[in-house]
């Protein structure tokens, strides 16, 4: 195994944990405020990268206002979802909200395949020619750089909102306690939409960022990226945000390490398996704390 | 009272993180006894019952029953020795109807394997008519026949409280733990309970430890009395004792009493 | 025997008998045969997630990784070694359960969604590992299975999985599992080993899905590893008959497996819709009935009785005092 090798796979690590951080935020943000494994919120990263494919190859957007366009109606969507779909369902036992997100997961999947076909796509090449940068003996592609550019500036801008805006800081006070919230005046239907929007377009944002990786779309795209966010979530403690940015990096580092130093065949197992020994040994999340029922 | 000791608590301790919620505690409990453990909101009654019934681990000390070391001991293992408990807030099968709740709780008393049951052999059914009599019998005792039924969550606060008591009953305990049963009840209610309680030591000949905040009803019913006060036991003693007792007074009944 | 048992019984007895006439005189043709069949197969496998899933309340979406091993580990029995076939039935949901055992003992230590969760992930590193196996074929499939399963297998095991499970559920080992889903602390203050009840339940619900397998892949004489086969959408294809039906009703799972499986021969035309109904109905149930269409009660003669007569009753004193003035 020689080292540019090994180099070149942790850049792709990095590269795609990066978007597997944007989506994991999404996972955290939602379970955090409503106590929700949204299933559906890899659907939701995978419209997000259909709405980018169309605005790019049927509009002639550039990359920017077509990946602000596909944040804002995937923003749209997770409202939506959340009016219809889990607001009725607030005070139900979380296994019947847990149904019903995995029912709305296929269910857009289905529609999206019906209205989108089950063919990949691929994305216009023009959107971002690719270039080929050399330091040393290592390799990175400009659409890497963008990839990790845009997830970060996108987590900067996230940690602005989130600790500097009143929405924000809402959002914070209502995952802590959300009673206490309410009888502080804070309109906890409107800070969960919100919560649900901003997920849905950091969803959305790597939808597009994982489209030009793979260089291809299709309706089942957001399965597998939205289980592993969801691991990577559950990794660094679900409910905290900086956990999610961790855990997005080691699920996308570890997996292209089994792939450098195994099997390919077994990339997408690792994910489970680090879940499950997450779940087994340490079930609040490496940054989280561990809480007991009272009795 | 009777020598006989049935449970000794030695310097037994809690700790939630940095919260020590008991700190070396010591009790003793004889054969027959019913006594009372007081103390003001949060001075660590449930979390002593918690650590007595294997749902909480002891941080460190010693639980004894009846000669066998409990410690560390899993719950439902505990509860086989013969500790079991009532609930502060109130933990029945919910959508489980009253007969249903008790004939769970006969569980102890079966023991006809998983092919037995799957075969329904003569041995399994003669146990299953078993556990309906006594299912049956328990709640003619709480005069609860009428709701046997009733989906336990539609009962009354009071009849709840009557049925998790049967419950707690039904599994033969030789220690029962009652977590302030009184509290919801209104006046009658709590009279009626009051003879209830001292009709069933005497009955099921169960030794009963009662954390209660009525002071009416832990005066009138217990022989003797432990205070705990943020985790530390600060006196024990025949009801008399207690009433005079300073710290005690200071503590907690100040006001009240 | 209970007059009752004798009826039912009877009842069994005499369908199979219409099936097998009505095929020999081609009026059922060997496909309808096979949906039968498979209506028996998802039987199975609902009832026996039910187990888990209703009356046990342990939130299991990998049981299709059941199904799987069963499938694959029989089909392996049978073609690699010339095993007969019932042994490598039984071995193969032997197997399963033994999986069930390992996997459940540290996975039941979780609860709720993370408990889902990880079977989820149980259940597709199962899939994973037989997509790696190069003896049962690979990702393109394990094919040349002899199809040793004829309707009559899967309508006997049916019937014997129902009434098993049944049995086991009301006896008091099944009372421990409804305790379990009740309140866990509760139950074990009363004596119950929560965890063990915990896991005999995922390990004989393992088992039936493993059985169901094996009957599957020597049906069909061909499985892969796709995730509608053995993977998540077979899961969450199960979960559906068995939140449709009722989570704790084992009549209701029956009910919804038979019509979850004939609809989308029903409804032939709409075939590429069915992917957009299913889950529609799936949020509809939540939305609306959560405690699915027969909300854990239990189908039976006596229900049917007192409804009749309860429904006959109002028409009876609608009789006696109807004037005609309401
Ligand atoms: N599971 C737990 N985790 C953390 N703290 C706990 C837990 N259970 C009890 N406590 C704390 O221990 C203290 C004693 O509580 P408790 O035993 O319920 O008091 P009491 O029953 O006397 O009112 C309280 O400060 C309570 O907050
Ligand atoms: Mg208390």
């Amino acid at each position: 195994m020689q080292w540019q090798l090994l180099a070149a796979q942790l850049i792709n690590g990095i590269a795609l944990g990066s978007t597997y951080a944007l989506i994991a935020l999404g996972y955290t943000m939602v379970y955090g405020i409503i106590r929700l494994i949204n299933f559906a919120h890899g659907d939701i990263f995978m419209l997000g990268a259909y709405f980018g494919l169309i605005a790019i190859s049927s509009y002639n957007l550039s990359l920017i206002p077509a990946m602000i366009i596909s944040m804002c109606l995937a923003a749209l969507v997770g409202i939506t979802l959340d009016r219809i779909a889990y607001r009725p369902l607030r005070q139900s036992p979380r296994i019947t909200v847990l149904i019903t997100a995995i029912g709305a997961s296929l269910l857009i999947q289905s529609l999206a395949q019906l209205i989108f076909g089950a063919d990949y796509r691929s994305f216009p090449a023009k959107a971002i020619p690719i270039k080929i940068i050399r330091l040393g003996s290592i390799i990175i592609t400009n659409r890497q750089i963008i990839i990790f550019g845009t997830a970060i500036l996108l987590m900067i801008l996230l940690h602005l909102i989130v600790n500097y805006t009143k929405l924000g800081k809402a959002m914070r006070a209502v995952s802590m306690d959300k009673e206490a919230a309410q009888l502080m005046g804070i309109n906890v239907d409107r800070v969960i939409a919100f919560t649900f929007a901003v997920g849905s377009a950091l969803a959305a944002a790597a939808g597009i960022l994982v489209g030009i990786l793979y260089n291809s779309v299709d309706p089942y795209m957001g399965t597998l990226p939205g289980l592993k966010a969801f691991v990577a979530a559950v990794l660094g403690g679900i409910g905290i945000i900086p956990g999610a940015v961790f855990g997005g990096f080691f699920m996308g580092i570890a997996e292209n390490m089994v792939v450098a130093f195994g099997s390919s065949t077994y990339r997408d197992a690792v994910a489970f398996a680090v879940l499950i020994l997450v779940l087994l040994i340490k079930p609040s999340g490496l940054l989280g704390k561990r809480v007991q029922e009272k009795v | 009272m009777a020598a006989n000791e049935l449970l000794r608590i030695s310097t037994l301790s809690v700790s939630f993180g940095g919260l020590k919620a008991i700190s070396n505690v010591d009790m003793t409990v004889y054969e027959g006894e019913l006594v009372g453990l007081i103390g003001p909101n949060g001075a660590g009654k449930t979390t002593l019952f918690n650590a007595l019934t294997g749902l909480c681990r002891p941080t460190s000390g010693e639980i004894v029953f009846s000669g066998k070391n409990l410690s560390k001991k899993s719950a439902h293992y505990i509860s086989r020795q013969g500790i079991t408990r009532t609930f502060q807030n109130i933990r029945l099968f919910k959508s489980l109807s009253a007969l249903d709740n008790l004939r769970i709780a006969c569980h102890q008393n079966m023991s006809y394997t998983f092919l037995g049951g799957i075969l329904k052999t003569k041995n399994a059914s003669r146990q299953e008519e078993e556990a309906e009599k006594q299912a049956w019998a328990m709640l003619e005792i709480m005069g609860l026949s009428q709701y046997a039924h009733e989906r336990s969550v539609n009962l009354s606060y009071g009849n709840q409280r009557k049925l998790e008591i049967a419950r707690a009953l039904v599994t033969k305990p030789r220690l029962l733990l009652l977590d302030e049963p009184a509290a919801g009840m209104n006046p009658a209610e709590t009279q009626e309970l009051l003879h209830l309680i001292r009709s069933l030591r005497s009955d099921f000949g169960v030794t009963i430890i009662l954390i209660e905040h009525d002071m009416n009803l832990v005066m009138n019913l217990c022989e003797r009395i432990f205070v705990l006060d943020y985790g530390v036991l600060i006196a024990e003693g025949s009801v008399e004792e207690i009433r005079s007792n300073e710290q005690v007074i200071q503590a907690y009944l100040g006001a009240d009493v | 025997m209970t007059k009752r048992n004798i009826v039912v019984t009877a009842l069994l007895a005499g369908f199979y008998l219409l099936v097998q006439l009505l095929a020999a005189k081609r009026v059922l043709l060997p496909y309808d045969l096979q949906i039968l069949g498979l209506i028996c197969i998802n039987i199975m496998l609902a009832v026996s997630l039910n187990l888990i899933n209703g009356f046990t309340g342990q939130f299991s979406i990998g049981h299709a990784g059941f199904f799987g091993i069963g499938a694959y580990a029989s089909a392996y029995l049978t073609v690699v070694h010339d095993v007969p076939f019932l042994i490598a039935l039984c071995a193969g949901a032997v197997f399963a359960a033994v999986i069930g055992i390992v996997i459940g003992l540290p996975a039941l230590r979780l609860q709720g969604d993370y408990l889902a969760i990880a079977t989820l992930g149980f259940g597709e590193i199962i899939r994973v590992v037989i997509l790696n196996i190069p003896q049962v074929g690979g990702a393109r499939g394990f094919s040349g299975i002899s199809r040793a399963t004829s309707f009559g297998h899967t309508y006997l095991f049916m019937i014997l999985t129902v009434l098993i499970i049944k049995n086991f559920i009301s006896s008091y080992h099944g009372r421990a599992c409804i305790a379990v889903r009740e309140d866990e602390l509760a139950s074990e203050t009363l004596g119950i080993n929560t965890t063990f009840y915990k896991v005999s339940a995922f390990t004989l619900g393992a088992f039936f899905a493993g059985l169901a397998g094996g009957l599957f892949s020597h049906y069909m004489g061909y499985i892969n590893p796709a995730a509608n086969q053995i993977g998540f959408l077979k899961s969450i294809d199960i979960l559906i008959m068995v939140v449709l039906g009722g989570l704790g009703s084992i009549t209701g799972s029956i009910g919804a497996a038979i019509f979850l499986t004939l609809i989308p021969e029903l409804l032939r035309g709409l075939a590429e819709y069915r992917m957009i109904v299913y889950p529609i109905i799936l949020i509809l149930i939540m939305l609306f009935r959560p405690a699915g269409l027969l909300g854990g009660k239990e189908l039976s003669w006596d229900a049917l009785s007192r409804f009749y007569q309860r429904f006959a009753g109002k028409r009876q004193k609608q009789r006696v005092t109807g004037d005609g003035s309401e």
